[in-house]
């Protein structure tokens, strides 16, 4: 029963990143393969968001940070010669605290759609209602779409930024401790929907919970001061660490 | 009992003379605001007549009605020159400079200093620049130029702060699905820092309202509805001031009820800004 | 070539909105060059220290004098007065502000200092005229047009800038200081005013610059209410020229020697503004430095 191997998306190789003297991430190398959760765990400031959020080049934003290394997307330099912006829209991002743009929810998913040049009405109303529909936050919402997307409450708020990351037909979904600011009720429907949508989409999950990387990933990382301590299945990380460190930190001895 | 005998002490005695003080001055300073309003308004409806309002100006009555007229003009064109720079400048300055660089510094001392400028010194150089070295005059356009001018660093100040107020969460998730920094800006940026702009823009309606040292010799004195933008006039504050300064007792009559107008409208205008103002933070709790 | 357009607007963009930050620094040096090259010629024939120290101002004579040292005298009797009567009662609203105010009331009185910070000075100037001058002249010496006049008025108008900027650094202050200082048995009152006050001083003195350099500059509200003759006051009850005064009583017709000695008065405004400037930026960083205000 020898499945094949799935196909490689992202690859992270001796990359180095530095906060003006501060090294963040030491030497990391990393394979995220296509129609997989991978998992990033470790306790607070070890890096894993910062790895996260190289991916599609959010450190950009960030004037002090200095990459070096190299991550490949597809077997493309995502630091070379790849423009940002397409990058972005093949990589799509939520974040930790839902953000919804403080406008309706018809225009919170169409602004992707519409950064991206789709410009007719037709195709934005399709396309927001697939997203809300693959986010399966459609139900709830479908009558209040003209309405601010800041007053619906916190877990529908997150769906909504899935829905509004997978409305520009994104092929890897990075999603930054997407869970940690949410009730128990709103994060399994969070995890179910990952769970639904690994089949479509490539899913990098950093996460605090180490329950919910158990329950939905694929591959873990471990992550502990800038460096992945260990990387592989997630059933092997979780029952038979091969570093003691890992060991300590799943069984909830620090962290 | 201990109570009594310690309200004898000397600490108290200071203590309750430094408090009474505390609330004098604040007394104080609400007589003095409410005097002033109140006895401008009271003799303002005095002195109201309907064609002191809105009839036509001439030396039997010097009504106010031209100059209405020019400082909705006046408000108009200079904050169409004032508000788009400033905002720029405020983006430039939060969203595009970097830490070192070089510009921040000298934008920052220079929005200083004007901001330390008083309106005559304003009023001056732009009676030597715009009004003769670029040969406009006593016009509508060099008051205009002038106090854009004296706006700037006000416009710029709270634009700063009301973009720096949105959260970054808001950029994240814009940049996050691709966009561009302009359309960052554009399209989520300076909508969500709308509430905090527009009441920059309503206070410095009041200025322009306000103003009058840098007014007279700009736009000059001349009691006429402008024909264009190159024609002088006055605002209601300058008609307050040439009414009072040459019109004898029936020019005080008509300095009250141009008061009154100006005291209703700036009262208006700062209400409506700090109630816009104020609803900037509301939106972004949650 | 999409991409290239695109990245071609953006840069575009970030340029014209340097432009846009450059008009500032621009306008400053426009200023700075008109008024200290027009009031060159008339420091050049007068001499400097002959218009600075010279205390005849009779610009129509012949030969015409120009001497503005009773108007630099004029505009510092008015803003000390204006200190005088403004900084107590400023710093003292502040602490109301700050640490007296309950809730409820605090949007209602922080309304009324922005107000009193909106009203023209226009008006300031004609309140003074109708109500402050009769006064003083019916219950002291003189016609009621003088530097008390003056400095009332000025006094009233500097308030919202020392009260909001105290406000500001009284606020500013950490909380353990009051509750050190209450811990040790003062009461409030003494924990505001010997150790609250303290920490809070340099801003409360940047506020006292900025309500200074107000008050120096003021125009319109002083010219109505202190006289404007050329004379040194021997008393507070006499009038007084300020330089601000002098600019806009007579610019309307001077011409020649005169006018280039009425843009040379606006310059000797415009340093004393500008030392104003540099003094706050010391005191500034000095609460930078010293880990107060910021």
């Amino acid at each position: 029963m020898l499945k094949a191997p799935k196909p490689l998306k992202i690859r992270v190789e001796d990359m180095n990143l530095y906060y003006d003297s501060f090294q963040a991430l030491i030497n990391v190398n990393l394979d995220v393969l296509t129609n997989e959760i991978t998992a990033f765990i470790g306790p607070s400031g070890c890096g894993k968001s910062t790895l996260l959020k190289s991916l599609n080049r959010m450190n950009d934003l960030i004037e002090s940070c200095r990459i070096t290394g190299k991550i490949t997307y597809d077997g493309e330099d995502i630091y070379g010669k790849m423009n940002v912006s397409e990058l972005r829209k093949r990589v799509g991002m939520v974040f930790q605290k839902p953000n919804p743009f403080p406008m309706s929810v018809y225009d919170n998913i169409a602004y992707g759609p519409r950064t991206h040049g789709i410009k007719k009405k037709k195709v934005l109303d399709q396309i927001v209602e697939e997203s809300l529909q693959n986010a399966a936050i459609w139900d709830e919402l479908k009558d209040r779409l003209k309405k601010s997307a800041l007053a619906i409450s916190g877990g529908q708020q997150q769906r909504l930024c899935i829905a509004r990351a997978l409305a520009i037909k994104p092929e890897v979904i990075l999603l930054d401790e997407p869970t940690s600011a949410l009730d128990p009720i709103s994060t399994t429907k969070i995890e179910d929907l990952l769970a639904e949508l690994k089949d479509r989409y490539t899913i990098v999950i950093v996460t605090h919970n180490m329950g919910q990387a158990a329950r939905i990933s694929d591959k873990t990382a471990f992550f502990l001061h800038g460096e992945i301590v260990e990387f592989g299945r997630t059933m092997e990380i979780f029952s038979k660490p091969k570093d003691k460190k890992t060991e300590d930190y799943i069984t909830g001895r620090f962290g | 009992m201990i109570g009594q005998i310690k309200m004898f002490s000397m600490k108290n005695v200071a203590s309750v003379t430094l408090r009474s003080l505390v609330y004098v001055a604040m007394g104080l300073t609400a007589i003095s605001l409410l005097g002033i309003l109140s006895y401008i308004l009271f003799n303002g409806v005095k002195a109201f007549k309907w064609s002191l309002i809105f009839g036509k100006f001439s030396s039997a009555n010097p009504s106010m009605s031209f100059s209405i007229v020019t400082t909705c003009v006046m408000i108009l064109l200079t904050l169409l020159i004032a508000v788009p720079i400033s905002i720029f400048c405020a983006v430039y300055l939060t969203e595009y400079a970097k830490r070192k660089n070089i510009f921040v510094n000298w934008i920052r001392l220079a929005t200083e200093t004007l901001a330390g400028i008083p309106s005559i010194v304003f009023g001056l150089f732009g009676a030597i620049f715009f009004g003769t070295v670029m040969g406009f005059g006593y016009s509508i356009l060099t008051g205009c130029l002038t106090v854009a001018i004296m706006l700037l660093p006000v416009i710029i100040r709270q634009t700063e702060e009301a973009v720096k107020s949105v959260p970054d969460m808001y950029r994240e998730g814009s940049y996050g699905l691709g966009a561009s920094k302009l359309r960052t800006v554009f399209r989520i940026v300076l909508p969500s820092a709308m509430p905090g702009i527009l009441s920059a823009v309503i206070l410095s309606m009041g200025r322009i309202i306000g103003e009058t040292a840098a007014l007279i010799f700009t736009l000059g004195t001349v009691a006429q509805l402008p024909g264009g933008l190159l024609d002088s006039s006055r605002t209601l504050a300058v008609h307050m001031y040439i009414s009072t300064r040459d019109g004898g007792a029936a020019g005080r009559e008509v300095a009250f009820l141009t008061g009154a107008v100006l005291i209703v409208v700036i009262l208006c205008m700062n209400i409506g800004a700090s109630y816009i103002g104020g609803k900037v933070g509301k939106d972004f709790e949650n | 070539m999409a991409k290239d357009i695109k990245e071609i607007r953006e840069k575009g963009a970030e340029y014209f909105f340097l432009l846009c930050s450059l008009v500032s620094i621009g306008a400053v040096l426009l200023i700075c060059y008109f008024i200290f090259a027009g009031a060159y010629p008339a420091l050049r024939d007068i001499g400097a220290w002959a218009f600075l120290t010279g205390d005849l101002w009779k610009p129509t004579d012949h030969p015409p004098s120009f001497g503005i040292f009773n108007m630099i005298a004029g505009s510092i009797y008015v803003t000390a007065g204006a200190c005088i009567f403004g900084v107590p009662v400023g710093v003292f609203a502040a602490v109301y502000m700050a640490k007296y105010c309950p809730r409820k009331i605090y949007p209602v009185a922080s309304q009324l200092v922005s107000l009193l910070a909106g009203i023209p000075s226009i008006i300031y100037g004609f309140f003074g005229m109708m109500m402050i001058v009769p006064f003083i002249q019916e219950n002291f010496s003189g016609n009621g047009n003088s530097v008390l006049a003056a400095s009332i008025v000025l006094g009233v108008m500097i308030l919202p800038t020392v009260i909001k900027v105290s406000e500001v650094s009284i606020r500013a202050v950490p909380k353990s200081y009051f509750e050190g200082a209450l811990a040790l048995g003062a009461t409030k009152e003494q924990s505001i005013f010997f150790v609250g006050i303290p920490a809070a001083k340099s801003g409360i003195l940047a506020g006292v610059i900025l309500g200074i350099g107000r008050a120096i500059g003021e125009t319109m509200a002083v010219v109505m209410v202190a006289g404007n003759s050329n004379i040194l006051p021997e008393s507070i009850f006499k009038s007084v020229r300020t330089l601000t005064a002098n600019i806009v009583l007579e610019m309307g017709y001077a011409a020649g020697p005169h006018y280039d000695a009425i843009v040379a008065t606006g310059a000797v405004l415009f340093v004393f503004i500008l030392m104003l400037n540099i003094v706050l930026n010391i005191i500034n960083k000095g609460a930078q430095t010293s880990g107060g205000l910021s």
